[in-house]
């Protein structure tokens, strides 16, 4: 790992104002991806803004939100503390599913919900949440829409000097991910989030294409029959879908319609 | 940079370069050698150590991040004359072969069990997802997480399931 200078900001001024004068300065917040990345010489900023003790980027609370009646998640939670939270097991178990089922027990005590949002892995778990369940990003001076929010591959829509400060998720009246779990490194192969909103249906998939983005095929057909068979006659295109030694793209594309359809029939039973 | 931490229950002032990792902290400057680096691309879970009372890779967690906190390694957990019920089980059931991921798997168990996991045996082979053993002895080790998981709630001493109340945990 090459060398840089570490800094630990006590609010969210200090910590952008440590940004504006460094010189190639990287946020650390949980470090699950950045450390290894900085171990293996992949990423060398040459300051390391760590968040961990910036208060405002934490709590967990029930608001209203642009989108309703929201859960308000801090970005400094870690995982595991959004799996087991009272409040979102009670009435976002979605997300407690979607958290739980992240990397090992050691990256969910340690990984948090702004870090991984930011990082915008293309196998990640918690960007297919953010696209099914309506999630407003707040920054420290903007709101950037789940749908807005995913670019590309490792890209998002903050800029480089923008710190996630906490995520809404709406309450949906029902939803489930279902992932397909690489058994090595635990990522998803493919993952594919199914929420019934008042408003409609909204479908997220994580792992298939460069960064998350929401199935607004299968969603127009589940909004008109939410079956299994509704499911089987949408054309899933694998055009510009991940490709690698453990799954073709064709499989990936194959995989988001099996496991809507898992989504479905969990949800229909 | 000088940093304070309580590793093992000792205070501990010291002076290492930002770039240090926690777990080389630990081997090479205080001699804590039981934690084990078995992979260092944190796959392995064989540095696993209780960073304010919850697993964590340390080879994948800075020095400078453990500011202030609490660590505590497999030194820190019992002794030769007073085994650890999590590490008098990994005994018992002969949960160890060549002994190199025991101490991450037995800090990972340990924590599992604070957190409140069922001990049922899938419920622990999930928990330990982030530790490997290259013996592949994990029947063994399943079976000493739940004696030694068992002998813990007994106690009453670990047996609290995470609540809202706890979940207020510094974790970065």
């Amino acid at each position: 790992m090459y060398a840089f200078d570490y800094h630990r900001p006590d609010s969210l001024t200090a910590a952008r104002d440590l940004f504006a004068n460094a010189e190639d300065p990287m946020y650390l917040s949980g470090g699950m991806t950045l450390i290894p990345s900085m171990k293996q010489r992949l990423a060398a900023p040459s300051d390391l803004i760590d968040l961990s003790a910036v208060a405002e980027l934490r709590g967990i609370e029930r608001v209203q939100g642009p989108a309703g009646d929201s859960i308000r998640v801090g970005a400094l939670s870690c995982h595991n503390e959004v799996a087991k939270h009272a409040l979102i097991q009670q009435h976002l178990p979605v997300l407690a599913q979607v958290a739980g089922a992240i990397g090992d027990n050691q990256v969910r005590n340690r990984g948090t919900l702004g870090g991984s949002v930011a990082n915008s892995d293309p196998a990640a778990d918690l960007p297919a949440a953010l696209l099914a369940l309506q999630a407003t990003v707040h920054t420290q001076d903007r709101q950037i829409s789940g749908d807005s929010f995913f670019l590309d591959l490792f890209e998002t829509a903050l800029a480089a000097d923008d710190i996630v400060v906490a995520i809404d998720f709406a309450i949906p009246r029902r939803a489930t991910y279902q992932k397909f779990r690489h058994p090595a490194s635990g990522y998803a192969v493919v993952g594919v989030l199914v929420a019934e909103h008042a408003n409609g249906i909204r479908v997220g998939v994580t792992g298939a294409g460069p960064c998350a983005f929401r199935a607004c095929a299968l969603e127009d057909a589940l909004s008109e029959s939410f079956t299994e068979a509704a499911v089987d006659g949408v054309d899933v295109p694998d055009a510009g879908f991940n490709s690698d030694v453990h799954a073709s793209a064709e499989y990936r594309a194959h995989l988001v319609k099996v496991l809507s359809k898992r989504a479905v029939a969990k949800l229909s039973a | 940079m000088k940093l304070t931490m309580t590793v093992n229950g000792q205070v501990q002032d010291l002076d290492v370069p930002a770039n240090t990792l926690l777990v080389n902290l630990l081997r090479d400057k205080l001699g804590l050698t039981g934690t084990h680096v078995g992979c260092d691309t944190s796959q392995c879970g064989a540095c696993t150590v209780h960073l304010d009372g919850r697993a964590v890779k340390s080879c994948a967690v800075l020095a400078v991040q453990a500011q202030g906190a609490e660590v505590v390694t497999i030194e820190g957990i019992g002794s030769t004359d007073a085994l650890h019920p999590m590490q008098d089980a990994f005994r018992e059931c002969h949960a160890l072969q060549c002994g190199f991921c025991t101490p991450g798997m037995i800090m990972q168990a340990i924590d599992l069990v604070q957190q409140g996991s069922s001990l049922e045996p899938e419920s622990i082979r999930q928990g330990l997802e982030g530790n490997l053993c290259r013996c592949t002895g994990y029947q063994n080790i399943v079976a000493a997480v739940a004696k030694g998981g068992a002998v813990l709630r007994a106690d009453g001493s670990q047996s609290a399931p995470q609540t809202a109340a706890n979940t207020d945990r510094v974790e970065g």
